[in-house]
């Protein structure tokens, strides 16, 4: 754009039926258009405006990724030298073989990968059902339940936490996947409600007729269900799938309720994490000559691995999580 | 007879979800509230409950040397941040409706920490100062905000500054849902109002946000809701050391817990207050 511009402003000069004061005033008004913008267009100025805060925006939003992601190559040299700020001065891996090892990640990751799968499976599988009862069906009362869902998202869960734990412990759940299961399975997962209302969004929008049309030629509501809707859902099942995986990976204030206070053997990388500082020293205890102190690189590596698989997730299949929101049309109306 | 058949099966349907409220929500709700009652004691035989009334509640504000103040530090953080969030989140989502290229790279960026942010990880990044943008100086801000605001409130202002990638952080799917309902209205509405003479900043306020001001209310308590149950938040650690805390118990955490929530119900009410739908102008 700015190239087609100067060559009409060099048509302008040579153009010799214009004086020189039109001519200026042809070439100011280029240079209006070219700045400012005209009609649809945006002017120059608004476009830099706009892409330097989103490319500043942007920056702050990596700048913790790439802060842990350069501090955890450094050395402890590089890192007592304020020199160095941004590029360590060798490639060094020893922070990342001592985080692994104290991550205890092998385990650690199955852990997080169970903890984050089967219960994610269940409550995507239980959510679309619920979801596709309320939108589908009139019941009595059903605007009653309805309301008593959304109400169960703004109960803070300190205070089911309390008996729900007592619950679970007594039936000797506690420090076993089925603390997270069974909820799950009862649609009271993470979240649980964000997902019933994805699907209940998601059936609503499916026209009433096409059910009916099958009604007529002899199919049940389940065949309704699982031939009908659920194959129209697959966006709506990606988008709760990917969310519920994250969120159950993500989540430490359960698995330390349900698996730190009761003796068991299922980590996640996040609790390990929670507790990076004092296994390091269990594992690397100090000596006299102090070698072994714990330092950022250190915990930064250890930050960087715990979140490495998500991150790597992410980067294959961002398409579905950003774009989701558009397609289970969760705004809608 | 059509009814009926409807009746059975829309119960059908919503039957895990109904059983796992009564088993999983209600029923400990008031369990919880009947903990609440009581102090109870571990005892060889069990749990042993002894009522106490409300006294546990009143204990709750005057016993516990952190309960108030932490609820206090929570509740003027938490007015602070929800507006940055979702004035920021309507901020990005604008610039990112408007015509640019590597718009999904963006995109991707901005949601970025949804996926990696959790509590350690956070805490983890807060203990490496990792969230505060180094060149902005702390001091200096400080310094500017104190000459001209109570030292207080300054100071919830400069934490504010000390802490702006973890709140910015906080703001990605509140950017998605403001983005989705941004490219739902209808670009015809600008066009005639640019027509009419309309500028971008009238547009703005008589177009953009009533469009999507029931996406505002949903976001903020959203909002509300991630901040007030997120692992950062002190008040959640308090209610679970207490819970395993050996004088106090269950008993005293549940009284907590429910304070807490009515805080935060409180909270809730005036945000519906102030953003509700006006029916009167709409009809």
């Amino acid at each position: 754009m700015s190239a087609k511009n100067a060559t009409s402003v060099v048509t302008i000069l040579k153009n010799d039926t214009l004086n020189t004061k039109q001519k200026l005033r042809l070439i100011k008004l280029r240079m209006e258009h070219f700045f400012l913008g005209f009609n649809d267009r945006k002017g120059f100025l608004l476009k830099f405006v706009i892409y330097t805060l989103l490319l500043g925006i942007g920056f702050v939003y990596l700048y913790p990724i790439l802060y842990m992601f350069v501090t955890s190559m450094k050395s402890l040299n590089d890192l007592l030298d304020t020199a160095i700020n941004w590029i360590p001065s060798s490639v060094y891996m020893t922070n990342y073989k001592q985080a692994y090892e104290v991550l205890n990640v092998r385990p650690a990751l199955l852990g997080s990968l169970q903890i984050a799968l089967f219960p994610t499976i269940l409550q995507v599988m239980i959510a679309s059902l619920v979801g596709y009862g309320f939108s589908r069906f009139d019941f009595p009362l059903k605007k009653f339940w309805f309301g008593l869902m959304i109400f169960s998202f703004i109960v803070p869960p300190q205070i089911t936490m309390m008996p729900t734990y007592r619950l679970f412990s007594d039936l000797g759940l506690t420090g076993s996947i089925l603390a997270f299961i069974i909820p799950a399975g009862l649609g009271q997962g993470l979240n649980s409600t964000i997902f019933i209302l994805i699907f209940y969004q998601f059936f609503k929008q499916t026209p009433k007729s096409l059910y009916e049309a099958a009604e007529v030629d002899g199919a049940s509501q389940f065949t309704n269900f699982f031939k009908i809707a659920i194959p129209m859902a697959v966006p709506a099942f990606i988008v709760s799938f990917l969310f519920s995986f994250v969120w159950y990976w993500n989540e430490t204030y359960l698995t330390s309720l349900y698996l730190t206070s009761s003796s068991t053997d299922i980590t996640t990388i996040l609790l390990q994490l929670q507790s990076f500082s004092q296994n390091y020293e269990t594992l690397y205890p100090a000596t006299e000559a102090g070698p072994n102190k714990i330092n950022e690189g250190i915990k930064m590596a250890g930050t960087m691995v715990s979140i490495l698989p998500l991150l790597i997730t992410y980067f294959f299949l961002q398409r579905y999580f950003v774009e989701s929101v558009d397609n289970t049309g969760i705004t809608g109306e | 007879m059509k009814l009926k058949r409807e009746t059975i099966y829309g119960y059908l349907f919503i039957l895990p979800w109904l059983v796992g409220f009564l088993v999983l929500v209600l029923y400990p709700m008031i369990q919880s509230f009947y903990y609440s009652l009581n102090n109870m004691r571990i005892t060889p035989l069990g749990l042993k409950f002894i009522y106490v009334g409300f006294n546990n509640y009143r204990d709750v504000w005057l016993q516990d040397m952190f309960f108030i103040t932490e609820l206090f530090s929570f509740g003027v953080d938490t007015l602070i941040r929800i507006p940055v969030i979702v004035v920021f989140a309507l901020v990005i989502a604008m610039l990112l409706n408007q015509d640019v290229k590597f718009k999904g790279l963006f995109r991707t960026i901005f949601f970025l920490p949804v996926i990696v942010a959790s509590g350690p990880v956070i805490n983890q990044l807060v203990d490496q100062g990792a969230t505060a943008i180094p060149m902005l100086d702390q001091d200096v801000i400080m310094s500017i905000l104190t000459s001209f605001l109570p030292n207080f409130f300054a100071e919830v202002v400069g934490n504010l500054f000390n802490q702006i990638i973890t709140i910015l952080w906080y703001s990605g799917v509140q950017i998605l849902l403001f983005l989705a309902s941004l490219q739902k209205i209808d670009p015809n509405l600008y066009e005639a109002a640019k027509i009419d003479g309309g500028s971008s900043w009238e547009c703005f306020w008589k177009i953009t946000l009533p469009t999507i001001k029931p996406i505002i209310l949903i976001n903020l308590v959203y909002t509300l809701i991630s901040l007030a149950n997120s692992g950062q938040n002190p008040i959640i650690d308090l209610i679970y050391a207490n819970m395993f805390n050996a004088t106090r118990g269950y008993g005293f955490a549940s009284a907590m817990a429910w304070m807490y929530a009515v805080i935060i119900a409180l909270m809730l009410l005036i945000i519906f207050l102030v953003f509700r739908e006006k029916k009167s102008t709409r009809a």
